[in-house]
């Protein structure tokens, strides 16, 4: 085969992927757009295989298909709750295989590069052998920063996949010397690309891949827990742009398609999740919270609790209610208790509805997936914009292990670290029961008047097993 | 441990401070319960009803006080009660110790541990063992129906064939507990009614339980009522007479005054004078509610129902609750059983008395052979929130404005963008060969495509959109393909472990993303 079908294809690919991508505008038409997205990317793959330039396929085939398999079964063994871990732990996938490529890049480069002959070296190699000097500058830079972002999302994946996981402590930790140690590091790769420039060594690739390791573990270990959606978003923003400036070290368009596309879209993710939380993007980056104005505002009162049978009571007492999860609720796996809640309350003819917050759990989407997962109906789960108006006309608001996401204290104390945040303003209902584990400050540590409100009662206790523990007394 | 109750032993009383029901919950916390026989044969509970729920029947009152560690009452003990106590056991019941030295000072000789439960602070947590609220509520409920038993007309205002029937006219003073309850009652009743309270902040109370609230001309700081722990405290000379001219000029118009008004540990406040009463048109009622403490009302006989000269009747019964004894007994016995819950954490039926609890600190009053009244003020003081500055509604003018000024700032972002962009790329064109600027369109395109498509990206979604981007990331493979065919052995061993860890990712990803999706269900 030639060109010309390879090229064929890649358009078609890349069409398939954009497809994909602009499917998931709805619940119905992302069903089908998976399937143009593995449809996009077995083209991809076979128009490779079978073009100019690619040898050993079938050890390719057989690595894909080992690979492959692993991947089918991870992907089936893994729990809905485990989903920011898993998205994490592939993108320090891809991270890795981008270094190997711009490695690679680098040696066929240095192999060739003196030849200019066309020797039978590989479609790579012969396109290397053909570029002017200008162009071989030009394809440095390019693969220099593929291994750059590549190796950065390697060890912060891998990082972020620990917090996720709870396999590295989530709070937020740097090494003495703080941003100074990162910004060195990037300082250390900026010489080394124009000691790159100049001598075409290996040295300096591996020193700057070595300080972008560091960059990618040093970045998000300074990252808390309650940025990781931001974070893994970042990441996969990076997996992409680090596709695609491999894709242009190897002039490959379909490579630089693609990794636009994950790039801008992680891009915007990220923005979105920032936005949701009233930072800038910088000041998530540089973790920990911006600095505050003043000492927060003094809460006052005390947490009342309450047992099952109140919550129940008032739930059977109540017309209208709205659950609102947070990750208190993945971590307990409740979403099938909360789900069988749901039924019995819609059963009755309540109406009953679920709020999410933008930035609730770990990973942008993260309750929605879960509460799809329990068979939770996607119609009755609400955006915060949807629902915020609704609240004052709704008699019990449930709040499942969120915490930050409905403190008053976001629009009540300006001096709050989280002042100016969107909230969902659950404390305007008539009453709001807090499913939580015990006293404890929520994630950022920030105390939440929430909890001292007159209408508010504390269901103390495991959300699983307070949930479980309502069913029975709903009749 | 054993939680006995023994029959009641002052006159008349006809509570009781343990049901079937409680008893139920009480043994669910470990212990064992027991009831004097006949104890709630006056509210309606017969011993049989007892012995079903697992309750023992106790023949006499020594032989009850003596098995039981934990005695639970309604009324003060008297003195023969007092004598019966002995160490370390734990009394609950009201107990007056602001007027009851000579009962503390027994408790303390007899190291019997009491909890009054009048003490109880009057903090959130505390509600569910409030027992003066739940019997004041029951006070004023009462109140409202004993006087329309001695009101010679209708509450509500009716036009029938017979005629026209004007409303009652009902006026609550001090708008407690009790108060509220009094206006809840006659509201319902279909009274017009009035009230009034010292602490004006009750105001916005008493208007959504459906009543006028009275309002005086007159100027003072009040002294916040938040500060006292929610009771009233004593007003002023100047603040009196005007409440007091308030009143007169009601007086006439009024078919029923019920009067709440107590300050904690003093005579009650002398509010309904003797010319108001003769000012009412006879057949009229007052209801005074503050008997016991000497009446808000002169004239009140305490316990007794009087008629004055002018046809006013006077009720001035002390024994409100007990009149609705199976109602009182079941919300009081709740009382003592939330109380008990306090005292038992563990649930292992053993009492732990946390003196560092507000709530069991505030209302003990005899400790382990110490007196332990008056208690230090809680250290959690509940405090009402101030209220929120209103914003200001927007006119649709400025809101128009807004809006042309958001559309301008957007317009000039996005000008400001591709200005800055298109100069950019001009000046990559300048330098790059030609062969740069190719692939370099494709890019920016391609992230402009991206841009477009993702912002439209449904917010549920954004979980299955991560996976989905991280399979397509793994066109990464593509590179690893085109590189394996090469001769270098390193080469070929780095491009094949890239190929297999993208294979993982693509199968991995698109699986899992398909698994999400599936899951996404209509209602």
């Amino acid at each position: 085969m030639d060109f010309g079908f390879t090229t064929a294809a890649y358009v078609v690919a890349a069409v398939l992927f954009i497809l994909s991508l602009g499917g998931l505008s709805g619940q119905e038409s992302a069903k089908r757009a998976v399937w143009y997205g593995i449809a996009g990317m077995a083209l991809a793959v076979f128009a490779t295989l079978i073009g100019p330039g690619a040898g050993l396929w079938l050890l390719s085939l057989i690595l894909i298909a080992a690979g492959g398999i692993i991947g089918w079964y991870v992907a089936n063994k893994v729990e809905m709750t485990e989903m920011p871990q898993l998205v994490a732990a592939m993108h320090s996938l891809v991270g890795l295989a981008a270094v190997f490529v711009g490695f690679n890049a680098h040696f066929v480069m240095g192999h060739v590069a003196g030849l200019h002959g066309g020797e039978d070296l590989g479609t790579f190699a012969a396109l290397v052998a053909h570029k002017s000097p200008v162009e071989l500058n030009i394809l440095k830079v390019e693969l220099f920063l593929g291994i750059f972002i590549g190796a950065v999302t390697f060890t912060g994946s891998v990082i972020a996949y620990g917090k996720l996981a709870g396999k590295v402590s989530s709070a937020a930790k740097k090494l003495p010397g703080g941003h100074a140690l990162n910004a060195g590091a990037a300082a250390l790769s900026l010489i080394c690309l124009i000691w790159y420039f100049n001598t075409g060594g290996l040295f300096p690739v591996i020193l700057m891949t070595l300080a972008a390791l560091f960059i990618g573990y040093h970045l998000i270990m300074g990252i808390g827990g309650a940025d990781m959606p931001v974070v893994v978003s970042m990441l996969n923003s990076y997996s992409g742009w680090a596709a695609a400036a491999i894709g242009f070290s190897l002039s490959n368009d379909l490579l630089i398609v693609v990794g636009a596309l994950v790039g801008s879209s992680g891009a915007i993710l990220s923005y979105i999740m920032c936005k949701a939380m009233n930072r800038s993007f910088v000041s998530v980056i540089l973790g920990g919270f911006g600095g505050t104005a003043g000492p927060a505002m003094e809460v006052e009162g005390e947490q009342v609790a309450i047992d099952a049978d109140g919550v129940a009571t008032a739930l059977n007492e109540a017309d209208s209610v709205i659950i609102v999860p947070g990750y208190g609720m993945a971590v307990a796996q409740a979403q099938g208790a909360v789900s069988e809640l749901t039924n019995k309350l819609r059963a009755k003819g309540k109406n009953v509805r679920f709020a999410i917050h933008p930035v609730a759990g770990r990973l942008p989407g993260h309750m929605n997936v879960l509460l799809a997962e329990a068979k939770v109906p996607y119609d009755i789960v609400l955006e915060m914009d949807e629902i915020n108006e609704d609240f004052p006309d709704t008699d019990v608001v449930i709040v499942i292990g969120s915490n930050d996401i409905v403190n008053p204290a976001a629009q009540e104390d300006p001096n709050s670290p989280i002042a100016g945040m969107p909230v969902l303003e659950v404390w305007k209902a008539k009453q709001v029961f807090v499913s939580k584990r015990g006293q404890g400050t929520g994630y950022s540590g920030i105390e939440n008047p929430l909890f001292y409100k007159e209408n508010t009662r504390m269901f103390y206790g495991d959300a699983k097993a307070s949930m479980n523990a309502l069913l029975p007394k709903l009749d | 441990m054993k939680f006995g109750v023994p029959k009641e032993v002052f006159e008349g009383e006809a509570r009781v401070a343990l049901t079937p029901e409680s008893a139920k919950q009480l043994q669910k916390l470990g212990y064992d319960c027991a009831i004097e026989t006949g104890a709630g044969a006056l509210a309606g509970f017969s011993d049989k009803d007892y012995e079903e729920a697992g309750v023992e029947v106790i023949k006499t009152a020594p032989a009850l006080w003596k098995d039981c560690d934990i005695v639970a009452k309604v009324r003060q003990p008297n003195e023969t009660e007092m004598k019966r106590l002995k160490k370390g056991q734990t009394l609950i019941s009201f107990f007056n110790p602001g007027g009851n030295e000579e009962g503390m000072e027994t408790a303390k000789a007899k190291g019997a541990n009491v909890i009054a439960m009048e003490m109880v602070p009057r903090i959130s947590r505390a509600q569910k063992m409030d027992a003066l609220s739940s019997m004041a509520n029951i006070a004023g409920y009462r109140a409202v129906i004993e006087a329309g038993n001695n009101f010679g007309r209708f509450f509500t205002g009716q036009i029938t064939a017979a005629g026209k029937v004007p409303p009652a006219k009902v006026l609550v003073v001090g708008a407690g507990v009790a108060g509220l309850a009094a206006i809840g009652t006659s509201t319902s009743l279909g009274a017009v009614t009035y009230a009034f309270d010292v602490r004006p902040e009750v105001a916005e109370q008493v208007e959504s339980m459906g009543a006028e609230f009275v309002y005086l001309d007159f100027e003072e700081e009040q002294q916040d009522g938040a500060a006292t722990g929610g009771y009233a405290s004593v007003s002023s000379p100047e603040f009196r007479e005007a409440q007091l001219a308030k009143f007169r000029e009601l007086a006439p118009e009024m078919d029923i005054v019920i009067t709440t008004a107590l300050i904690p540990n003093r005579e009650a406040p002398e509010l309904w004078t003797k010319d108001m009463v003769e000012a009412m048109k006879p057949g009229s009622v007052i209801v005074d509610l503050a008997a016991e403490k000497g009446g808000n009302c002169k004239l009140t006989v305490k316990d007794e129902k009087i008629v004055t000269d002018n046809g006013v009747t006077i009720i001035g019964y002390t024994d409100f609750p007990s009149r609705m004894a199976t109602q009182a007994s079941t919300l009081y016995a709740t009382n003592i059983r939330h109380m008990m819950t306090d005292l038992t954490p563990e649930k292992d039926g053993q009492i732990n008395h946390n003196m560092e609890d507000d709530v069991i600190r505030g209302a003990t009053v005899t400790y382990e052979g110490e007196i332990t009244f008056p208690p230090p003020p809680p250290k959690v003081a509940a405090i009402a929130a101030k209220p929120k500055e209103k914003v200001k509604e927007k006119t649709p003018e400025e809101k128009r404005a807004e809006e042309v000024a958001a559309f301008k700032a957007q317009t000039k972002q996005q000008v400001t963008l591709i200005a800055v962009g298109a100069v950019l790329l001009l000046g990559v064109g300048l330098v790059a060969p030609a062969s740069f600027m190719q692939h370099f369109i494709v890019f920016v395109l391609s992230v402009f495509v991206g841009f477009q498509v993702i912002w439209n990206v449904s917010h549920s979604l954004h979980t299955p959109l991560m996976a989905v981007t991280n399979a397509i990331s793994s066109i990464i493979i593509l590179g690893a393909l085109l590189q394996i065919g090469s001769g270098n052995w390193l080469v070929i061993l780095l491009a094949a472990l890239s190929v297999f860890m993208a294979g993982i990712n693509i199968f991995g990803g698109f699986l899992v993303t398909r698994r999400m999706l599936a899951m996404f269900q209509k209602s």
